[in-house]
């Protein structure tokens, strides 16, 4: 064990990662403070915050590499005993926490946890947060909250990092909601555009239905968690890995397990866009590009995705994903791939084409996080992060530079590959990387998510995955067409639109404060008005750079080519073996995890009697489940890629006849044919799911309140209150009539007198004079009260 | 000292809050009343802290102060507003509510 | 009965405070001058603080001069600038009915005055031998009423933004 410790390193960069999310998140407050006065208007610090993060992220992440080689070294001579059928021993999380509150017996901590995941999520959003700033530089460039755009969106990349580090559910919840709010301020950065204002809304009130059930499930599991980690871990029961040990630890309350589970999930499939929450997504579309594509790669959305995967033990253990061939998230998950693809078919504006992708794909991650494919769930974070970022920026250059800020394909764009090589060529590599050509970033990663969750037993959703891959690449095919090819039209012709006709002055930016509201990136204008042309350099390099990667990015797991490609697996998926607890609770700094293996785990072959199914035994802990890995094979990957290869020829066929040749069978077969025109309103509509939402459920719960609380005002107060004197009066008309009339009169006519007097007494009351309300709450006050202390003398 | 002296006296307090809340017109004359009541409150609930020897009625007493600052705060807002629309703060006026 | 026990001072004080306080505050509910009820309001309030130190209560006592005496009479004397430029006597500070206040509170003083003479008699407190320390004081609203703490810190937000809304001019 002593041997072990030393060769576990620890460098400074993995015991210091928790400096990466602080970094941009001074970085906002000096931009917030003194961002105006400086050269570039605060975006230089912007830019700086997230390359130092970056830096430290993959220094980071370089140090847990060679941790995680020594270790292997270790086992290859024999001073550590690896667990038979692995030949990696058991590398732990580098955790360090530090209570910063401290209140009735609870205690909260702030710290790290850096494991392979978190290190993946750090590296990815720091690089993505980089290009994009420096796309921003460029893009918004004149914009009258030029500053608040950079701090808005730098301290967005410091709540998904503090997200991601979370050592525990506190810190992991204040990330996610830094990330909502900055989303809300950044979708309604021209929020004097009223769409705008509510895009923004909208997306914070849906995620935020689904954050009930973050702070639900949190609770739920903390209180079934917390008294066996303090037994067992010394951790409260907040603590990631605590709780990760508390679900595997089989002494969990399968009830507590099952809805804290449930109720993370319904946190994610807000965050995450998953149906039926998915449709604040498209929506956010309202925003500046850059924060499209920062949101949909990287951050935000794969926040929910990423809790998933972070607290997977959990979400194993209560959705039973290794016995079952359905559950909850992998179901969502499908569902949510389909119907975002076929949605994105009907989308005449490229961002939300690209929106309804990045759902689709989300949906892939959350089935195969649902099915048991964790590792390519996570990897398809990693590539889907940058060509999907690459798209959203490429979108971005091509209404920046060639259809004078419009995102309309089918009015504003077609023919600008020839304007525009960089950014078409850009866009087609990512679009091949998206549908998963080989050997592309997409492939390596969607194939393998298709290939596990078949291989788990989970074959109804392959089949959906294969359609996905197939719908993937026709509506990508079909937006590329539109975008890039054809014929021109509208902006991408030349066409000026008549109100920017005027801004011909390049010096005009001032003047456009006092526009209307989207026209703040009129700015622009300058360079737009001559008409499309390829992007400044400032916009085509982030795309370069994104576009190669999406290129690569795949080999960093090719399992392909054999098992010395799987690097993700070696570095990122934790090990499923029965640890030491003593080993497991190492706090402070330079006290790593000693890889004590306890107990072996069964053969590769046999994998069904791994760590999830047998309860650890005393003083051990588990911390992940075992997961098997499908075995790739070629003819699997053909016939994906085949069906990939059907959809990009169809679509484009139909493309080339429907939009360039006009052929008569096809133009116009969705009004002419009642199932087509009737498909085609249903996704035009979005499945009238925002009518539900907004018609339906809003209606149907604010209306009947406040009708009932009218009708009750009208018709039972006020009723009363005229009833009293209404059966008053009668009564004194009924009296005066039948007693007084037929009765001898002088005796009674008293008691006429005295019922009338009572329906005119019970009206003066209603005055609507508060003193003579109150006069009355009081004296009855004071005489019940003295009722109740003569009764009990 | 005796227990009771402290309650009467929160109790006459209380009672002459009362009163103000009853018999003024001006709105910020009631507001000043119903402070009244709120200290009443809180002499009984620091009498009866000294008496049970718990600390929890001090604790209770601040919240009650920090309540009725929110209170008037919110109140004088709400008076500022009503002398905003119809130039007159006399409570007598303000009966929309009649039946 | 000793006269160690009966601590002659604090009676003595006592009852000088409160009737003090109770002038005051039937000053603060007759005088026909918004401004001289609001001083008549400080004096009140500040014997109350005074009482608050007799029963060993100093942190609450501080609170109360802070937060009723300085902050809460500012706003009332702004409240009353801002909603009547009049600053002298006036004829009707009295509603209509105020005689219908006059039995109402006399009631309650009689329910109240019979139910704890009869419940608490001569009962004495027990001697005021040490403050309160402040912070037994703060563990006890960290710690226990950490919960109404929140709550109340929300409502004070609440009461913030609501103010500024209601009085906004727009």
């Amino acid at each position: 064990m002593l041997a072990s410790e030393s060769a576990l390193s620890v460098g400074w960069f993995l015991d210091h990662a928790w400096v990466i999310p602080i970094i941009p998140a001074v970085g906002f407050a000096l931009i917030i403070l003194f961002g105006r006065r400086l050269p570039m208007k605060g975006s230089e610090i912007g830019v700086l915050s997230m390359v130092s993060s970056l830096v430290l992220a993959l220094g980071a992440a370089y140090q847990w590499i060679q941790r995680v080689d020594g270790a292997s070294g270790e086992v290859a001579h024999g001073l550590v005993k690896a667990a038979e059928g692995h030949s990696a021993p058991y590398v732990g999380p580098v955790i360090h926490e530090w209570t910063w509150w401290q209140s009735g017996g609870f205690e909260f901590g702030i710290g790290q946890h850096i494991d392979g995941l978190a290190l993946t999520l750090l590296v990815v959003v720091a690089f993505i947060s980089t290009l994009v700033q420096i796309y921003s530089l460029e893009y918004l460039r004149g914009d009258r909250r030029y500053t608040h755009f950079f701090a808005a969106l730098t301290l967005f990349s410091a709540g998904m990092l503090c997200m991601v580090l979370a050592p525990n559910m506190v810190q992991l919840i204040l990330g996610w909601e830094i990330m909502g709010l900055c989303s809300f301020m950044l979708i309604g950065h021209w929020w004097e555009d009223q769409a705008n204002a509510r895009a923004a809304l909208k997306a914070f009130f849906t995620v935020r239905v689904g954050d009930m059930g973050l702070l639900v499930g949190t609770g739920a599991l903390f209180f079934g968690a917390n008294q066996w980690t303090q037994e067992h871990l010394g951790v409260s029961g907040f603590n990631i890995s605590g709780l990760s040990a508390w679900a595997m630890s089989g002494e969990a309350s399968k009830s507590v397990l099952t809805w804290g589970a449930v109720a993370l999930f319904i946190a994610c499939i807000g965050k995450s866009g998953q149906f039926p929450l998915h449709t604040w997504l498209p929506d956010a579309m309202a925003g500046p590009t850059p924060v499209s594509s920062l949101l949909h790669s990287s951050t935000m959305v794969v926040a929910g995705v990423f809790l998933v995967a972070r607290l997977y033990p959990v979400f194993w253990e209560g959705m039973k994903i290794g016995d079952t061939n359905i559950n909850f998230i992998v179901l969502i998950g499908g569902v949510t791939i389909v119907i975002a693809a076929l949605l994105a078919f009907v989308q005449h504006d490229i961002k939300k084409v690209l929106a309804y992708s990045t759902v689709s794909q989300l949906g892939y991650m959350m089935m195969g996080l649902g099915a048991g494919a964790w590792l390519p769930a996570v990897f398809h974070i990693f590539t889907h992060a940058f060509f999907k970022a690459c798209l959203f920026l490429a979108a971005g250059s091509v209404s920046h530079s060639g259809s004078h800020h419009s995102f309309d394909m089918k009015k504003d764009m077609g023919g600008l590959a020839k304007k525009m090589p960089i950014t078409a060529t850009t866009w087609i590599i990512s679009t091949l990387a998206l549908a998963g050509v080989f050997p592309l970033a997409g492939f390596f990663s969607k194939d393998e998510i298709i290939d596990n969750v078949g291989h788990n037993g989970y074959q109804a959703f392959m089949i959906v995955g294969l359609s996905g891959a197939f719908l993937t690449a026709a509506y990508m095919t079909r937006a590329t067409y539109l975008t890039f090819f054809g014929e021109a039209r509208g902006a991408a012709a030349g066409e000026h639109h008549d109100e920017h006709a005027a801004h011909d002055d390049h010096d005009a930016h001032a003047d456009h404060d006092a526009h209307a509201a989207h026209d703040a990136h009129a700015a622009h204008d300058a360079h737009a008005s001559h008409g499309p042309h390829e992007s400044p350099k400032l916009i085509t390099v982030p795309l370069m750079i994104l576009a190669s990667l999406a290129l690569v990015a795949g080999l960093a797991n090719a399992t392909p080519f054999g098992s010395n490609w799987e690097r993700f697996k070696k570095y990122v998926e934790p090990s499923s073996e029965y640890v030491a607890v003593e080993a497991a609770v190492a706090h402070g700094p330079g006290e790593a995890l000693s890889p004590v293996v306890v107990t072996a785990e069964e053969a590769e072959g046999e994998a069904k009697s791994g760590c999830s199914y047998e309860a650890p035994g005393a003083g051990e802990a588990c911390y992940f489940p075992a997961v098997s890995h499908a075995e790739f094979k070629w003819s699997k990957a053909a016939l994906s890629l085949l069906i990939v290869a059907a959809g990009l020829v169809s679509s484009w066929l139909f493309c080339v006849q429907y939009y360039t040749r006009r052929n008569r069978r096809l133009v116009g077969l969705t009004s002419r044919n009642v199932v087509l025109r009737g498909g085609y309103t249903f996704l035009w509509n979005k499945y009238y799911l925002d009518a539900l939402y907004e018609k339906v459920i809003v209606r149907a719960v604010a209306h009947p309140i406040a009708a009932a609380a009218y009708w009750f005002n009208q018709n039972v107060l006020d009723g009363i209150v005229n009833g009293a004197a209404k059966i008053s009066r009668r009564t004194a008309g009924w009296v005066y009539r039948n007693i007084d009339q037929r009765v001898v009169d002088g005796a009674v006519n008293g008691s006429g007198a005295a019922a009338r007097g009572t329906g005119g007494a019970l009206r003066p009351v209603q005055s609507g004079k508060v003193n003579q309300y109150g006069a009355l709450l009081f004296a009855a006050a004071a005489i019940g009260a003295l009722v109740l202390v003569i009764i009990n003398t | 000292m005796l227990t009771v002296q402290f309650l009467l006296l929160g109790a006459v307090l209380f009672c002459i809050g009362v009163y103000g809340v009853l018999a003024r017109k001006n709105a910020v004359m009631v507001l000043m009343s119903i402070e009244l009541i709120l200290n009443s409150v809180n002499l009984n609930l620091l009498a009866f802290s000294q008496r049970l020897d718990s600390i929890d009625g001090n604790t209770f007493a601040l919240y009650v102060i920090a309540i009725a600052a929110a209170e008037v705060g919110v109140g004088l807002a709400m008076v500022l507003l009503i002398y905003r629309n119809r130039r007159s703060i006399s409570l007598d006026e303000l009966s929309d509510m009649k039946g | 009965m000793l006269a160690a026990d009966l601590l002659v001072a604090q009676n003595i004080g006592f009852g000088v405070i409160a009737l003090l306080m109770i002038v005051g505050a039937l000053r603060v509910v007759t005088v026909n001058n918004v401004v001289h009820a609001a001083l008549w309001l400080v004096v009140v309030l500040s014997g109350a603080a005074a009482q608050y130190l007799l029963l060993s209560a100093e942190f609450v006592a501080i609170t109360q001069v802070l937060v009723y005496v300085g902050a809460v009479m500012v706003l009332f004397l702004f409240g009353t600038m801002l909603t009547r430029a009049k600053i002298g006597a006036e004829a009707d500070l009295n509603n209509k009915n105020w005689a219908i206040g006059v039995p109402v509170a006399l009631l309650m003083l009689g329910v109240m005055t019979w139910v704890l003479i009869d419940g608490f008699g001569d009962e004495k407190l027990p001697n005021p031998d040490q403050q309160v320390p402040v912070q037994a004081l703060s563990d006890d609203i960290f710690g226990p009423y950490l919960l109404p703490f929140w709550a109340l810190s929300f409502v004070l937000l609440v009461a913030v933004i609501g103010a500024i809304v209601l009085a906004r001019k727009d």
